[in-house]
């Protein structure tokens, strides 16, 4: 009786091992995060003495996994983000026109001259003369179109042309849109992180949420303010050619043309071309200079399309203004003094060293396809977290004794027994955490305080269970057996639905109520088998050693 | 000698007024209800919009002195509240402000926090803001959505696992006892207007989890014993059953309790909602699984025979005879 099998004794002991080894480096944090971070830095940056003698603070062969300090914890800014997806339909529109237009030249004969009339951005509305020529015009924009590139759009086209009268309306199809959408939003995910990592600060959380949302989230920065200023300007980059310059904001622009204010000077403004000649996302470098006068500023380099479309612009417009516009503002309106071959330029403003500096990560790292909307934003202090952190953890050691005592005054030596368990579980739990790299937020903290109360629940289950088996007495082994094969499904139906509770809190929560989740989830799987197993083991070997005639449970 | 909460044999009559209990579980939850719908919950900025602002300062807080300084900066509704916390050093004072959500704006703006800071120095000059959150209305009506969906999809799934692992009628015991659970706890954040907010639907979620915990250690019991003692009836069979737990219920109850009362009192302030809430939750959750979900099972009784094949288990008049 109370046997237990050599292999299940090794099995057992050897998770047991291998949750407490993954727990060690928790119990030393600031040393082996630092030797975390020493690492990773000598990984990117090379090797220095002082590094060195960093990462020999924690040997390397031990794990180095630690469980991740919630913002709540740690401190931090939290950004959910919307991506204006709608943007990019505009953009795309606006750059047909020209297509349109030169398509449409040729066929001049039936479909007469053509205009651009203004519509709302979601669709383009272009005028001809000939009304006749409709079927003919359709059909030229139809050709402009192209198949949609998406798993779910497969097969469609991207255009939708419909016509009227003497108008045609083109708008992106229901396919093309969301193919559009997805790309956008994939674009802005990563381009956020290109920009926070250039930053470098420590395991910034960058995830996409439902279709068009980012949450990001950076431990140890100062405020969203700061957050945003690195991800939140577009540093959408266009050259356009200039139609005209005055004072006037509300000047009436004509169709196809837009009023954009000077970046440096006060109250003036330019009127532009809607359609750029080149944008941002056709640069392949960016880095701050200085221009001829010491001032500081950009110097640029296109792609091959974008170097022939520059160049071809320059050539044919030479002795007219040209406008470099970032984020809607004119930054500069230089004369095209000759013809710009290579595909490099230079653009000078009223920046200061810092904002060139910042202006070349931005172009660089690509613009934002689309603007970015916060919808929700948290900064916490550092020293919040920190005093949060202190807090759990007085009332984490509290909680622990207070049920440790309690479980010795009314069990004895059984409840010894559970009272290891419950600290291998805890052990385990945090071994768990820091192997699958999860986040612990101070929900977190409570749910593992609550695990522990309810940890020793399988255990006294099993020992209530016993106390009952030796009244009706069959001797000590048999009802230690018996206490633990009838308090199993009892055990296993209670935890089971708890389980499921924890798992619908992780599909449905997020942030602090997710880790919870997570915590809750793990003490319950930890603390099922350090109550059964654990204790199980503990009780038969104990029981083979003193060989008792009676117990006391 | 071993302490004892409950005495080894206990033959405690749990349903001579079970009558009584389960009228008072009722009118409770109308109270409960009743409060919800007139007074309403204390919503946090999760489920509102809006901006709350916890601020730090070494001289005490003056709530209306810094109404005053906000007063100019237009913000429309705001609500200060001193935090208290045994835990907190002498010079170490905290609010909390709470601002409305602004007009055709998602989340505040930092110049509006800037704002807001250097109105609040003119009060008290050290002032800092230890945090700073902010829902914008789009996303706090979303989270209200997917949290009463998540406690939704909770007990029905409970519903379902209990079903499938006994009977129809215990399951409808644990899930009315569930909602019971759910509506005092929801009854009392009204009352007592607590602020309730992400976090609280976790902690409701756990009072789910743990009720069903309790409900299924009497249930198991239960079903063990109407096979042990297959002619008794099925009132004495609860009462047996729930007699033989009481022992776990209690010692359960009360080490969980121990640890959230440790939690409860040097936990800090920004947790003390949700451990109240899950203190609260032990507390009836104890309550219902006997004094409600068994009482139910009573009244909606329950098959008899499990050896044979059940072909009438919904009838409540097939089981009584065996």
């Amino acid at each position: 009786m109370l046997q237990i099998d050599l292999w299940k004794r090794v099995v057992i002991w050897g998770l047991v091992a291998l949750g407490i080894f993954y727990a060690l480096p928790n119990a030393f944090y600031s040393r082996v995060e630092m030797h975390n971070d020493a690492v990773k830095t000598i990984e990117k940056q090379g090797s220095t003495p002082e590094l060195e003698a960093q990462a020999a603070l924690w040997p390397s062969f031990l794990p180095s996994g630690l469980v991740n300090l919630g913002l709540d914890l740690r401190g931090g800014a939290h950004l959910l983000a919307e991506v204006k997806v709608a943007d990019v339909y505009a953009a795309r529109l606006e750059a047909l026109w020209p297509d349109v237009r030169d398509a449409l030249r040729p066929e001049r004969d039936t479909v007469g001259t053509v205009r651009l009339q203004p519509s709302n951005p979601m669709e383009l509305r272009v005028k001809i003369s000939n009304p006749e020529g409709m079927a003919r015009a359709m059909e030229v924009a139809r050709g402009l179109a192209q198949p949609v590139v998406s798993l779910t759009g497969a097969g469609s086209s991207d255009l939708v042309v419909t016509g009227a009268g003497d108008e045609m309306t083109i708008t992106l199809s229901e396919a093309e849109q969301q193919a559009t959408d997805e790309r956008t939003v994939r674009q802005s995910l990563e381009i956020i992180r290109r920009r926070i990592d250039a930053v470098g600060t420590r395991e910034p959380t960058i995830q996409r949420q439902g279709s068009d949302r980012i949450l990001i989230q950076v431990p140890g920065i100062g405020s969203t303010a700061e957050l945003k200023a690195i991800i939140g300007t577009t540093a959408q980059l266009t050259f356009q050619p200039v139609v005209g310059r005055g004072s006037d904001a509300s000047a009436s622009a004509g169709v196809g043309n837009e009023v954009l204010p000077a970046a440096d000077q006060e109250g003036v403004y330019y009127t532009l071309e809607q359609a750029p000649v080149v944008t941002g996302e056709e640069l392949t470098d960016a880095q701050p200079t200085f221009d001829q006068n010491g001032r500081p500023a950009v110097n640029f380099r296109f792609n091959p399309a974008g170097a022939r479309k520059f160049g071809d612009y320059t050539a044919n417009n030479i002795g007219s203004p040209f406008a470099i516009v970032l984020d809607g503002e004119v930054i500069s309106a230089p004369v095209i003094q000759s013809h710009i071959p290579g595909g490099s330029g230079i653009i000078t403003g009223n920046f200061t060293v810092e904002e060139s500096t910042n202006l070349a990560v931005l172009l660089r790292a690509g613009a934002l396809p689309a603007a970015l909307n916060f919808l929700e934003e948290r900064t916490i202090g550092p020293e919040l977290g920190q005093d949060s952190i202190d807090a759990g953890k007085i009332a984490s050691i509290v909680a622990g004794g207070a049920v440790l005592l309690f479980m010795l005054l009314t069990y004895g030596l059984f409840g010894v027994f559970a009272n290891i368990a419950l600290v291998i579980n805890i052990a385990m739990l945090f071994g768990v955490l820091s192997m699958i790299g999860a986040t612990l937020t101070l929900p977190g903290i409570a749910g593992i305080v609550l695990t522990v109360g309810m940890a020793v629940d399988a255990n006294v289950l099993i020992f209530e269970r016993i106390r009952e088996e030796l009244r009706t007495a069959r001797g000590p082994a048999r009802a230690i057996e018996l206490g633990y094969e009838k308090a199993q499904s009892a055990i296993v139906d209670a935890n089971l639905t708890t389980i499921i509770t924890a798992i619908i809190l992780f599909v449905m929560g997020s942030g602090p109520v997710r880790g919870f989740a997570i915590t809750l989830g793990l003490g319950i799987v930890t603390s099922v088998f350090t109550a059964i197993f654990v204790t199980r083991i503990m009780i038969a070997m104990w029981f083979h050693r003193t060989r008792p005639k009676t117990i006391e449970v | 000698m071993r302490m004892r909460l409950v005495p080894d044999y206990t033959n405690w009559d749990f349903f001579g007024r079970s009558k009584l209990w389960l009228g008072i579980s009722g009118v409770m939850m109308v109270i409960a209800l009743i409060s919800f719908f007139v007074q309403g919950l204390n919503y946090g900025i999760d489920f509102r919009g809006g901006t709350t602002i916890r601020t730090v300062s070494a001289q005490p807080v003056d709530v209306g002195a810094y109404r005053d300084a906000l007063q100019p900066l237009n913000l429309g509704d705001v609500s200060i509240t001193e935090v208290f916390d045994p835990n907190f050093a002498e010079d170490h004072n905290v609010s909390m402000i709470r601002i409305q959500a602004q007009d055709e704006e998602e989340a505040i703006t930092a110049d509006a926090t800037e704002q807001v800071r250097q109105a609040l120095a003119t009060v008290a000059p050290d002032i800092t803001f230890a945090s700073v959150e902010s829902v914008g209305p789009k996303v706090s009506g979303e989270l209200i959505q997917t949290a009463v969906i998540a406690v939704v999809l909770a007990i029905g799934a409970v519903l379902i696992y209990i079903w499938l692992r006994f009977e129809w009628q215990f399951a409808a015991g644990a899930v009315l006892a569930l909602v019971h659970d759910v509506v005092l706890t929801i009854g009392v954040f009204s009352e007592v207007q607590i602020k309730f907010d992400l976090a609280i639907i976790a902690a409701l979620l756990t009072i789910v989890g743990y009720s069903l915990n309790d409900t299924v250690v009497v249930f198991d019991r239960v079903r063990e014993n109407l096979v042990k003692y297959k002619k008794m009836e099925l009132k004495e069979v609860l009462n047996i059953s729930i007699n033989e737990t009481l022992s776990r219920t209690i010692m359960t109850s009360l080490t969980t309790m121990l640890a959230l009362i440790a939690m409860f009192v040097l936990g800090g302030d920004v947790i003390r909602g949700f451990v109240f809430a899950m203190m609260w939750g032990i507390f009836v959750g104890t309550y219902s699984s006997i004094f409600v979900a068994s009482a139910l099972l009573l009244r909606f009784g329950v098959k008899r025979d499990w050896t044979r094949p059940d072909a009438n288990s919904g009838n409540q008049y097939a089981n009584i005879d065996a």
